[in-house]
């Protein structure tokens, strides 16, 4: 290196930086108008926070927040798993496998979900009975349909087959976007097609899936919220019992409301930290955490002043 | 003389209505080094892709260590191989391509056990202190842990080969190994090969246009053009006094 005592280092730029006046104005703005929507919530007594309040850790209540999680968490796992075999049937050389696929999913799409739930309700009107057994041949049990399809493994099994047909199109744009010359090289290595598919390409498809997969489960979790009309005790159908009885329809709404948004915000920050994961490898360096930026931010500030 | 390694029959093969191999025909003896060269298009790497069975060839027959790639012959009928058995082929032909094609989200060791852990299901220990063996040997003992973006094209590539060669191939085959490289990155995924060539005697069929290379490695020159073989012989042969115009022409393009 030619940096040695010969030349004094240049000096450091001390620049004043910047004034942005027309930024302050808007953020004043943006305050005021945040402090009187807050005050308006506050002071009007018709939130009737007091209810609120009482209600929001209610037993009842907790227990439809935890309904609606496993019915999300339940849904997604149907969904996931399903779009990843219609993906790839899609994707089959075989043109009978991959139109079995197409057809499912414009069935599927084509058809509201409210219809779906329905419909899978009230399965018992078609098919009363489901025989376990070879077809055409002995049976070896039976169910009768009332009692196998609840109205919980409905919603579940409506929600999740119709996630199916959604996650199927993010899984294949993700299949899509790995470039050829990943499965051409480990063809070239001796892997096997499933081999590739599992080792090599989804793993590198995930950076393209997860984040819509993100929106697609935040989603689902409110969605969920439409099983209330076959009577499964979720947030929505807990809160509805209970103000059904009791009147307090806006307040119970507001709580119902709020444990959405909670679980939202949940899931939202474990998006970030599954995107982080299978973002290795494909930057020279690891986005920040939100505490990490945080933090950075705080110093840029604290240097600054 | 031993049996061939790689025996080509006027071999063809085209894409929808494009007649890309026009009749290859060659034989590579065991620890013969050859190198392809010849305009884009002539062929080379449609070829080279041909031997392990990225592509199906149409008309003629190629034999790889005495066994036909991608059929069985029973009698005068040909069958078609099972997935299994073609894959079991291409575990013993290594390749490097142009663009490296590592794989993104594994760093170079991971890379380059891959294969050997989840097709020759060698244990994880031993594919790890091979693999930090064959890293070593290519230059790249410091940089096991990096991620592919984290290497230069030249870094990428040499891993490429330590990757192929993780599977002990009993032939290479390299499509333009350094055409997509800065020109200072050259130097250093050529000297590996050169190493492989000169030192480990391995069955190499290399597409290249670095002359040099061929001069020092190559046993042997093909000139392709229009999906055949117009012209063969000694490196020196094609320095000294190529026969055909096409390669005389081709030659003083990229000289």
């Amino acid at each position: 290196m030619a940096t040695d005592t010969a030349e004094p280092a240049p000096e450091e730029i001390q620049a004043i930086p910047l004034r942005h006046r027309g930024r302050w104005v808007a953020v004043a703005i943006l305050v005021f108008v945040g402090i009187a929507l807050g005050n308006s919530v506050a002071s009007n007594s018709r939130f009737q926070w007091g209810i609120i309040r009482h209600y929001l850790f209610d037993d009842r209540i907790l227990r439809g927040v935890v309904v609606t999680i496993e019915l999300t968490v339940a849904a997604m796992a149907i969904g996931i798993a399903l779009g990843v075999v219609l993906a790839v049937m899609r994707l089959s050389p075989n043109p009978i496998i991959a139109s079995v696929s197409w057809v499912y999913i414009w069935f599927v799409r084509g058809v509201p979900v409210l219809v779906q739930i329905l419909l899978l309700y009230n399965i018992a009107a078609l098919y009363p009975r489901f025989s376990l057994g070879i077809p055409f041949g002995p049976t070896f049990a039976h169910f009768s349909s009332s009692a196998l399809i609840t109205p919980f493994v409905a919603g579940m099994l409506a929600l999740g087959l119709n996630e199916g047909a959604y996650m199927a199109e993010i899984v294949r744009a993700g299949i899509v976007s790995v470039s050829e010359g990943q499965t051409q090289a480990a063809q070239s290595l001796g892997m096997t097609r499933l081999l590739t598919m599992r080792r090599i390409v989804l793993p590198q498809a995930m950076r393209v899936i997860i984040p819509p997969t993100g929106n697609e489960t935040i989603s689902m979790l409110k969605t969920t919220s439409l099983v209330s009309v076959i009577a499964v005790t979720d947030l929505l159908y807990s809160v509805e019992i209970i103000y059904a009885r009791t009147y307090q329809t806006i307040p119970l709404l507001i709580v119902a409301s709020l444990w959405y948004l909670i679980v939202t915000s949940v899931l939202s920050f474990g998006q970030y930290y599954v995107e982080r994961y299978y973002a290795r490898g494909s930057s020279r360096e690891l986005p920040d955490t939100p505490l990490q930026r945080l933090r950075r931010n705080l110093r840029i500030r604290h240097e600054y002043s | 003389m031993s049996a061939p390694m790689v025996k080509a029959e006027r071999v063809q093969k085209s894409f929808g209505r494009l007649h890309v191999l026009k009749g290859v025909s060659l034989e590579v003896a065991p620890g013969e080094v050859v190198c392809m060269i010849g305009p884009s298009g002539s062929g080379k790497s449609t070829f080279l892709r041909c031997i392990n069975h990225l592509e199906k060839i149409d008309a003629g027959r190629l034999w790889v260590d005495g066994e036909l790639v991608g059929y069985r012959q029973v009698g005068d009928k040909l069958y078609e191989q099972r997935d299994a058995d073609i894959c079991r082929d291409r575990a013993e032909i290594g390749m490097v391509f142009q663009r490296f094609n590592l794989f993104g989200h594994m760093t170079a060791l991971e890379n380059v056990i891959e294969a050997p852990v989840h097709v020759k299901k060698v244990r994880k220990r031993e594919a790890g202190e091979q693999a930090r063996a064959l890293l070593a040997r290519v230059g790249l003992a410091d940089k096991v842990d990096s991620y592919p973006a984290q290497l230069s094209g030249g870094q990428q590539q040499r891993v490429a080969i330590a990757r192929a060669l993780a599977m002990k191939p009993k032939l290479m085959l390299f499509d333009e190994p350094t055409s997509a490289l800065d020109p200072e990155l050259v130097g250093e995924v050529l000297d590996v090969m050169k190493g492989l060539a000169l030192d480990f005697k391995t069955t190499m069929i290399v597409v290249t246009h670095e002359m040099g290379f061929a001069r020092e490695a190559a046993d042997r020159v093909l000139m392709m053009d229009d999906g055949r073989i117009i012209e063969e012989g000694t490196p020196q042969h094609f320095f000294d006094d190529p026969r055909e115009e096409r390669t005389k022409q081709f030659l003083s393009a990229i000289l």
